[in-house]
C-alpha cells in the first residue's frame, strides 16, 4: 500500500506542475499588453501599473511563473479586479453554495442511476434493458441548459409550483433552500445518472455472470436477495469510484445550471468573471477545480486499492 | 483453368471483398438506432448545405410588426423578441452546429493523434513527459478549460472550436496512445520493423491504420460533445456572436422570453438534442459493429 502511496504522489506532483504552467499559460494568451487586458475595462493607470508591479511584467517569463506559483503556494491566487477582494476568498464563499447543489445532485444521480443500471443488467437483452439504455442515451443526449430551461417553463411558468431561479441558503429558510435547489439540482443529477446508468449495467454484467451469483442462486435463495446482497454490493466498487471520475462533469454541468437557474455559486463566479475580465478570477477558479479534481482522483484510487485487496501489491 | 481453380479464385475474392470494414459496415446496417442517427445527422447535413434555399426568411432580419409572434402557417417556428424568424435561424444555426462539431473535433484529432501516436510509439521520458501534460489537461474539466480558454481568446466561433479542440486533445492523445501501446508489439509491425522501414512509416503506415477504428468511434462520441459544447459557450455569450444564428445564443435569448414567448426555447434545444442524440446513436453503434465482441 505504501509503495502504491509512493508511486500514486509521484504522478502527481509532475501533473500539478503541468496544471500550474497550463493556468499560468492562460494569461499568454491575452492580446497586447496583459496589465491592459486584466486592467478590465476602465483601464485606469493606476491599476495598470498596479498590475504591472504585482504580476512583475517587466521580468523574464520564466521568472513570472516562479513568482506567480510562489504566490499560489501560499494561497496567493490573485485578487479580483471587480470587488477587489482576494480570489481565495471569493472561490471559498462561493464552494459551499456549488457544494449543496453538487450533493443533491449526487443524490439524485444513485438513486435514479442505479436502479435503471440494475434493472437493465438483470432483464439483459430484453426491452426493459433497450429501454433503460435508450432513457440514458437520452439523458447523456439533452442539454442541460435546455432541460433546465424546460423545467422552469413547466413547474415555474405553467404551474407556479417551483421558483424560475435564485438561492435562499438553509439557514434562511429549509424549505425555501429545497425549492430552489429542487430544478436545478435534477438537471445536473440527469447526466450523471446516465453516466452513472452505464457504469452500473456494466458493472452488474460482469458481477451477474460471476461463479459466487450463480453458485448463490443455484443454492435457491431468492433472486432478489442474490441480486441486491451478492451482486450488486459488490458491483458498486467499482461504480462508486467511477463517480469520481464524473466529478468534472458535473462542476461543468454546474456552470450552466448554475446560470440558468442565477445560483450564486462557484460556476456562476467564472462566467461573472470571465463577462468582467476579472482574468484572476478565472485563473483562481481553474485552479481549484484542477487541484479539487486531482486529490478526488487521488481518493478514488486509494479507496478503490482499499477495497481490492488483490490491487494492493 | 479447371473448375477447382475457377473455386478457389472465387473463394478468394470473396475473402478480399469482405475486409473488415465491409463487414463492420454490414453489422452497422443491422443496427436500427445506429442508421436513424445517420439519416437524422445526413438530414442536418443536408439543411445547412441548402440553408440558403429552404429558409424562409433571411435569419437576421427584424420585423419590428412581428414581434414575438407564435407558431403560424407565415413563422412556422415563431418569431423572436425582435421579429426574427425562428425557423430561419435554426436552419442557419445548423451550419455553427455541425462546423463546430467537425472543426473541433479535427483540431483535437490533429493535435492529439500525432502526440498519442509518438508518446505511444517512443516510451520513455518522451511518453512520461506527454502523459503528464495530459494529465494536467485532463484534471480541468472539458467546459471549464474550454470557457478558461474562450475567454482569454476572446469571444467568437472560431475561438470557441479551438477552445473546445484543445480541450477534447487530451481524449484522444490517450486513446491512440493506448492503441500504440497495443499494437507496436504485434507481428505485422515487427515484420514491418525487420523489414527496415523508417519508424514515421510503420507508426503512419502499419500502425495507424491498425488502430483507426476505435479512434472513429471516440470521433463520432466526440462530435456529439463537441455540439453541446458549442452551444454551451453560445449559450454563455462565448461563442457565435449576435446577431449570427447559433442554437446556443437563442436559448440565451429565449430564457428572458420564457412566460411571453416560450416557443422561442423549444425549437433551437429540440434541434440540439436531436442531432446530439443522433451522433451518441450512431457512435454507439459503429462502435459495437467495429468491435464483433460487443455485438
Amino acid at each position: 500500500m505504501t509503495t502504491f502511496l509512493a508511486r500514486r504522489l509521484a504522478l502527481v506532483l509532475p501533473t500539478l506542475f503541468f496544471v500550474s504552467l497550463l493556468i499560468f499559460g492562460l494569461q499568454q494568451l491575452l492580446p497586447g499588453d496583459p496589465a491592459l487586458a486584466l486592467a478590465g475595462e476602465d483601464r485606469d493607470p493606476s491599476v495598470v501599473a498596479y498590475l504591472q508591479q504585482k504580476y512583475h511584467l517587466d521580468e523574464p517569463l520564466p521568472m513570472r511563473y516562479l513568482l506567480w506559483a510562489r504566490g499560489v503556494l501560499a494561497g496567493d491566487l490573485g485578487e479580483s479586479i471587480r470587488i477587489k477582494r482576494p480570489v481565495l476568498d471569493l472561490v471559498v464563499e462561493k464552494l459551499p453554495v456549488t457544494g449543496e447543489l453538487a450533493a443533491f445532485a449526487i443524490l439524485i444521480a444513485l438513486s435514479i442511476g442505479v436502479p435503471m443500471g440494475v434493472l437493465s443488467a438483470v432483464n439483459h437483452g430484453t426491452v426493459v434493458d433497450y429501454a433503460a439504455t435508450m432513457t440514458a442515451l437520452w439523458g447523456l443526449s439533452i442539454p442541460n441548459f435546455w432541460l433546465g430551461i424546460l423545467l422552469i417553463l413547466l413547474f415555474s411558468v405553467t404551474l407556479g409550483l417551483l421558483p424560475a431561479s435564485g438561492f435562499v441558503s438553509r439557514a434562511e429558510s429549509l424549505s425555501h433552500n429545497l425549492a430552489t435547489l429542487a430544478m436545478p439540482a435534477f438537471v445536473l443529477g440527469n447526466a450523471i445518472a446516465a453516466a452513472m446508468m452505464r457504469h452500473t449495467r456494466s458493472a452488474m454484467l460482469g458481477v451477474l455472470s460471476a461463479d459466487y451469483v450463480r453458485t448463490a442462486g443455484a443454492k435457491g435463495l431468492d433472486e432478489t436477495r442474490v441480486v441486491l446482497h451478492h451482486a450488486l454490493r459488490n458491483a458498486l466498487v467499482p461504480v462508486i469510484t467511477l463517480a469520481a471520475l464524473d466529478f468534472g462533469a458535473l462542476l461543468s454541468g454546474a456552470v450552466l445550471t448554475e446560470q440558468v437557474f442565477t445560483i450564486p455559486g462557484f460556476g456562476k463566479l467564472i462566467v461573472d468573471a470571465v463577462f468582467n475580465r476579472d482574468y484572476a478570477v478565472v485563473q483562481g477558479v481553474v485552479l481549484c477545480t484542477a487541484l479539487a479534481y486531482i486529490v478526488l482522483n487521488l481518493l478514488a484510487d486509494i479507496a478503490y486499492v482499499l477495497v481490492n485487496p488483490r490491487l494492493r501489491g | 483453368m479447371t473448375t477447382d481453380t475457377l473455386e478457389a479464385a472465387r473463394e478468394i475474392t470473396l475473402v478480399r471483398g469482405d475486409s473488415p470494414w465491409r463487414q463492420a459496415w454490414r453489422r452497422l446496417g443491422q443496427r436500427p438506432a445506429a442508421l436513424v442517427g445517420l439519416a437524422v445527422i445526413l438530414f442536418f447535413v443536408g439543411i445547412a448545405l441548402a440553408a440558403p434555399l429552404v429558409s424562409p426568411y433571411d435569419p437576421i432580419a427584424t420585423d419590428w410588426l412581428a414581434v414575438r409572434k407564435a407558431p403560424s402557417l407565415r413563422h412556422l417556428f415563431g418569431t423572436d423578441e425582435i421579429g426574427r424568424d425562428v425557423l430561419s435561424r435554426v436552419i442557419w444555426g445548423t451550419r455553427a452546429s455541425l462546423l463546430a462539431g467537425l472543426v473541433s473535433v479535427s483540431i483535437a484529432l490533429a493535435l492529439g493523434m500525432p502526440l498519442g501516436l509518438v508518446s505511444g510509439y517512443q516510451g520513455g521520458i518522451v511518453d512520461g513527459v506527454a502523459m503528464r501534460m495530459i494529465d494536467a489537461m485532463l484534471a480541468i474539466p472539458f467546459l471549464i478549460l474550454a470557457i478558461a480558454l474562450a475567454a482569454f481568446l476572446g469571444p467568437n466561433l472560431t475561438n470557441a472550436m479551438i477552445a473546445i479542440g484543445v480541450s477534447q486533445m487530451p481524449v484522444f492523445a490517450r486513446l491512440t496512445r493506448a492503441q500504440v501501446l497495443a499494437a507496436k508489439h504485434e507481428d505485422y509491425v515487427e515484420a514491418a520493423r525487420a523489414l527496415g522501414n523508417p519508424d514515421r512509416r510503420i507508426l503512419l503506415r502499419h500502425i495507424l491504420p491498425n488502430i483507426s477504428a476505435p479512434i472513429l468511434v471516440q470521433a463520432t462520441l466526440a462530435i456529439a460533445a463537441a455540439i453541446i459544447a458549442e452551444a454551451s459557450l453560445s449559450f454563455l455569450g462565448l461563442g457565435q456572436q449576435p446577431p449570427a444564428p447559433s442554437w446556443g445564443s437563442m436559448l440565451n435569448t429565449a430564457k428572458n422570453f420564457l412566460s411571453q414567448a416560450p416557443w422561442m426555447a423549444v425549437w433551437p434545444g429540440l434541434a440540439i438534442f436531436s442531432l446530439v442524440l443522433s451522433f451518441n446513436l450512431l457512435g454507439d453503434g459503429l462502435r459495437d459493429a467495429l468491435d464483433p465482441r460487443r455485438g
